[in-house]
């Protein structure tokens, strides 16, 4: 139905999420009271399309999630959902962007109150749509059946401490997905899990997302990750888009100098494999002084004079879009 | 089993469940001793009037037309003897536990109330409310106390009110600026974000998620301004800035002062008050340290 | 190379929980050979992080190592007296904690805690103590005029790597590393992991590397030990266990992993179920009630460990037929039989 439409269902435009931190004291040490978390980011997002937000920590794909979800206001550049920016909205068309739209947490112990039992738990956005008690035992019980979790009787009642984490990040997705949202963020869903519950978890986000057609945002710093479960991947850095396209061809022949280096840097499973250096300067990106020009030349390896002088735009190369002076 | 009892809990009703919510420190034996001094000084509050055998007011005679004044303990029925104007000390230290308890009770509730609207509004809300809100807490913490209750008494008809109000104009600072900074890390917790992008409101988010957290801390304040409250009225009593009309410890002490008790070596008339006030005002903080423990409990040994 | 410097021999630590105990590791036996680094491999709980903290003796209060033997270098450290452990900590055996943060004191400058080491445990003079910091700095490749840096001042990395500096201090022979690299971004990590690697081999030392992740046994580690519910599952050469796994907890974790190298449409297949409650362990074989090739014996019979090659071996009676399961294993199907029995 939804991914039958042609025009993206997210629309983001030079969108910017910049803090002030610090006060007059590290100002006059010199450095910048602004951090920006994201930083001009222009992206589409298709109906049906999943996509994967790849990037180290601090590297603005979380603020990224947050600013979708309208947990963070832009402050600047427009974010537009379904045709409209929602920036403007207000009550009853927020409510409605509110049940359209929903997150999956990283770590599912922080995202339930402890207090309540899972029940309460899932029936908190059923309240918030305004949907009758009467109707609430059905849906929890198809949200719980949808996320794999059958014999709802047996959860229902206990609190969160008494599941696994596999299981608590199960009932975290049914509560994002009673409403049936037509868009989800999903925040390294897997990272705090157990080995071998990943799949498991992995597997009903695939499944569920295919079944709703769903539109999802996948966050993670692992392409292995990113890769099982989204078609396309945007390559983040410093608040800015470094490399977008197709994840297959970003896995098999990454452009941008800092796509290189994310790929020759998970880890895989078997014992023959390349222990080459990697091809990326040592030091952490300090988001209250990036360089100037391209933010990731003081670790490029390919970085020449140009770099520095003029920040690269997002270029179409190919399949994808890469910002950097090379393409 | 744990697990039984948390099931059973969703059934309880609301009663049960505040009661939980407060979650009475009772397996510290200094906090359980705390809330028994407690539950004995309400019990000699509300039933003052039976307890008492005179008006502690009452200027009292001796049979032969005497003034009753100075007897000493026991004497001729007066448990603990009486003052230089012929009033029951017994009597006194039964109706100054109504004041004491009053101011403390309204104090506490005054200070734990505003502390906390102040604390979830600025913590939960930030930006400019956070500032005005902050600012003004640091106003009052520029606010020397004592000479601020004895101005506002001056200004004022003299009442145990005063000190009340002066408590709540002052004292909600602290507890306002702990809960806000507690809010703080509640608010950035995990299930907050995930109340928001349900379409929880803000005003359904602070009662439901973040509240709950902070009813403990609230009573850690709140009891602590108990015995803060009492101290305060002692002072401004024993000051001479206290309701003559009333009896309370402090102004016992004060009258027992100007009396010169200690010259006369009438230590039934100041020691007793005194001791009250100790206790009360001890049992209060013990109880407040089973708070503590349970709020933090890291920090007990 | 094959010489042996740590022998762990039927380790068990018991937790005192309430009334009763829980046995975290209960007969866990596995070799360090000098020169060599080890990967302890397995989930949260399974006893992983128990061993490794067992070997410095720094348990929690409520935790007893009951029963086994430690032997390093031919002295059982199970059995020496709490000074005598003392003296071998930082010297013969040192830690590199999962968060650097946790074991560096913010207060004090990164210098200030080393010269600590080098000074009160290491006895080395003021001047030397900083020739050493020097050093040390140079070796996990910080610049040394950082040494006057607060732990708050370096990023993630940087202070893993100074946590790496601070247990290289006084030349341990074995070095645990508990998660050293859990906490770090992937580029990060590949880089703390080198450094690692190239010291290791650089001064000949042992590292025990403690971690959930097998890619980062496979890239880094000489021998993989396998731990399940508190008992050693599988181990061997990192070769041999990942690339001829004989357990069939070592299959699965194998398939749950996903992988860069292999095909786009691989399907990834977790192990269903949980890992069992310690404090009631199944009778048997720990892994039966999640394992597809489970036959009645493994619900009764607790396994030994069988040798499937020269220095490999599995906790499994159906260990001679590792290469049949192993075929059947790669299969999604294979895995979806226990679905049920989640709950």
């Amino acid at each position: 139905m939804a991914a039958e439409r042609s025009d993206p269902l997210v629309s983001i435009r030079d969108a910017k999420l910049h803090y002030r931190v610090g006060g007059a004291l590290s100002a006059l040490r010199g450095l910048t009271n602004v951090v920006k978390a994201v930083d001009g980011v222009t992206f589409e997002i298709g109906r049906g399309e999943s996509v994967g937000l790849l990037g180290e920590s601090g590297c603005g794909k979380s603020s990224m999630g947050r600013l979708l979800l309208k947990l963070e206001t832009a402050t600047g550049g427009e974010i537009v959902f379904d045709g409209a920016d929602i920036a403007g909205l207000k009550g009853q068309e927020l409510r409605n962007y509110r049940a359209r739209t929903q997150l999956i947490f990283q770590n599912p112990f922080d995202a339930v109150n402890p207090r309540y039992t899972i029940r309460a738990i899932l029936a908190e956005p059923l309240e918030n749509a305004g949907i009758a008690k009467a109707e609430h035992e059905t849906k929890i019980a198809a949200a719980l059946e949808l996320v794999r979790l059958p014999q709802p009787e047996q959860y229902l009642d206990r609190y969160p401490h008494q599941l696994s984490g596999g299981q608590l990040q199960r009932v975290v997705m049914a509560r994002a997905l009673i409403l049936q949202p037509d868009f989800v963020v999903a925040d390294e869903p897997v990272s705090m899990l157990d080995v071998s519950v990943r799949a498991g978890v992995l597997n009903v986000f695939r499944d569920v997302r295919d079944r709703l057609g769903l539109t999802a945002i996948y966050i993670s710093h692992d392409l292995a990750l990113v890769r099982y479960v989204c078609e396309r991947t945007i390559v983040m850095y410093l608040g800015k888009v470094m490399e977008d396209g197709p994840t297959e061809d970003i896995v098999h022949e990454p452009l941008h100098p800092y796509s290189k280096a994310l790929v020759a840097a998970v880890p895989v499973p078997h014992p023959d494999q390349s222990h080459d250096p990697l091809p990326i300067g040592r030091g952490a990106p300090d988001p209250r002084n990036p360089p100037s020009g391209c933010v990731f030349r003081d670790r490029c390896p390919k970085a020449f004079d140009r770099c520095a002088s003029e920040t690269p735009l997002l270029r179409e190369v190919g399949s994808r879009k890469v910002a950097c002076h090379l393409f | 089993m744990p697990e039984n009892t948390m099931v059973e809990s969703t059934r309880e009703n609301i009663v049960t469940r505040l009661f939980k919510a407060l979650r009475l420190p009772l397996n510290d034996p200094f906090a359980v001793f705390g809330l028994a001094v407690y539950a004995v000084f309400l019990l000699t509050a509300v039933f003052a009037d039976q307890i008492a055998p005179y008006d502690p007011t009452e200027i009292l005679y001796t049979p032969d037309y005497d003034l009753a004044a100075d007897l000493r303990p026991g004497e001729q029925g007066h448990v603990l003897g009486t003052t230089s104007l012929g009033r029951d000390v017994f009597s006194q230290i039964v109706h100054g536990t109504r004041s004491a308890l009053l101011i403390g009770v309204t104090a506490a509730f005054m200070v734990a109330l505003i502390g906390s609207i102040v604390g979830l509004v600025s913590g939960y809300f930030g930006g400019w409310v956070d500032a005005v809100l902050m600012r003004l807490a640091d106003i009052a913490f520029g606010i020397p106390f004592l000479p601020f209750v004895i101005v506002l008494a001056a200004f004022l008809e003299p009442s145990i009110w005063n000190v009340v109000l002066a408590m709540a104009l002052v004292l909600w600072r602290d507890t306002g600026r702990v809960i806000r900074s507690q809010v703080l890390t509640l608010r950035s917790r995990g299930y907050v974000d995930a109340a928001r992008v349900s379409g929880s409101s803000d005003f359904k988010i602070i009662l439901r998620h973040i509240a709950p957290n902070i009813l403990p801390l609230s009573f850690l304040y709140g009891s602590i301004a108990i015995g803060w409250a009492i101290l305060t009225e002692a002072s401004i009593s024993f000051l001479g800035f206290g309701d003559p009309s009333s009896i309370s410890w402090g102004y016992m002490l004060q009258d027992a002062f100007a009396s010169q008790a200690l010259a006369k070596q009438s230590y039934y008339w100041f020691v007793p008050p005194g001791l009250c006030i100790i206790l009360v005002v001890s049992a209060g903080f013990f109880i407040t340290r089973g708070y503590e423990n349970i709020l933090f409990p890291k920090l007990g040994r | 190379m094959t010489e042996t410097l740590l022998s762990v021999r039927d380790l068990k630590v018991s937790y005192k929980v309430g009334r009763g105990t829980l046995d975290a590791v209960d007969g866990a036996s596995f070799d360090v050979p000098r020169g060599s680094i080890v990967g302890l491999v397995g989930e949260s709980g399974c006893g992983k992080t128990t061993v490794a903290r067992a070997l410095t003796r720094v348990i929690a209060d409520n935790a007893t190592i009951s029963g086994g033997q430690l032997l390093f270098e031919g002295r059982d450290l199970a059995a020496i007296s709490e000074r005598e452990m003392n003296a071998m900590r930082w010297r013969d055996i040192a830690f590199i904690p999962q968060s650097a943060m946790n074991s560096l004191d913010p207060v004090y400058t990164v210098e200030y805690q080393l010269n600590e080491v080098l000074r009160k445990r290491g006895g080395l003079g003021r001047a030397q103590a900083r020739k050493r910091c020097e050093e040390l700095f140079e070796m996990v490749g910080i610049e040394t005029n950082r040494l006057g840096d607060f732990p708050h001042q370096f990023s993630g990395g940087m202070r893993q790597r100074v946590a790496i500096a601070l247990a290289l201090a006084l030349n341990p022979k074995l070095v645990i590393a508990d998660e050293p690299v859990t906490a770090l971004d992937v580029i990060v990590q590949r880089q703390i992991l080198d450094q690692l690697r190239e010291l290791q081999q650089q001064l000949g030392i042992s590292v025990i590397l403690v971690t959930h992740d097998i890619s980062v046994v496979a890239y880094i580690c000489d021998r993989t030990v396998v731990m399940y519910a508190g008992r050693v599952a599988e181990q061997g050469t990192m070769e041999a266990t990942l690339t001829q796994p004989s357990h069939p907890y070592t299959m699965g974790l194998r398939n749950a992993f996903p992988d860069l190298q292999g095909a786009a449409s691989g399907m990834l297949t977790p192990i269903n179920g949980a890992p069992p409650n310690l404090a009631l362990p199944p009778p048997g074989c720990r892994f039966a009630p999640r394992c597809p090739f489970a036959i009645d014996k493994c619900t009764t019979v607790s396994p030994e460990t069988l040798e499937v090659a020269a220095g490999h071996g599995a906790a499994c009676h159906r260990a001679d037929e590792a290469s049949k399961l192993r075929k059947l294993a790669t299969r999604t199907e294979t895995w979806m039989t226990t679905e049920m029995a989640e709950a």
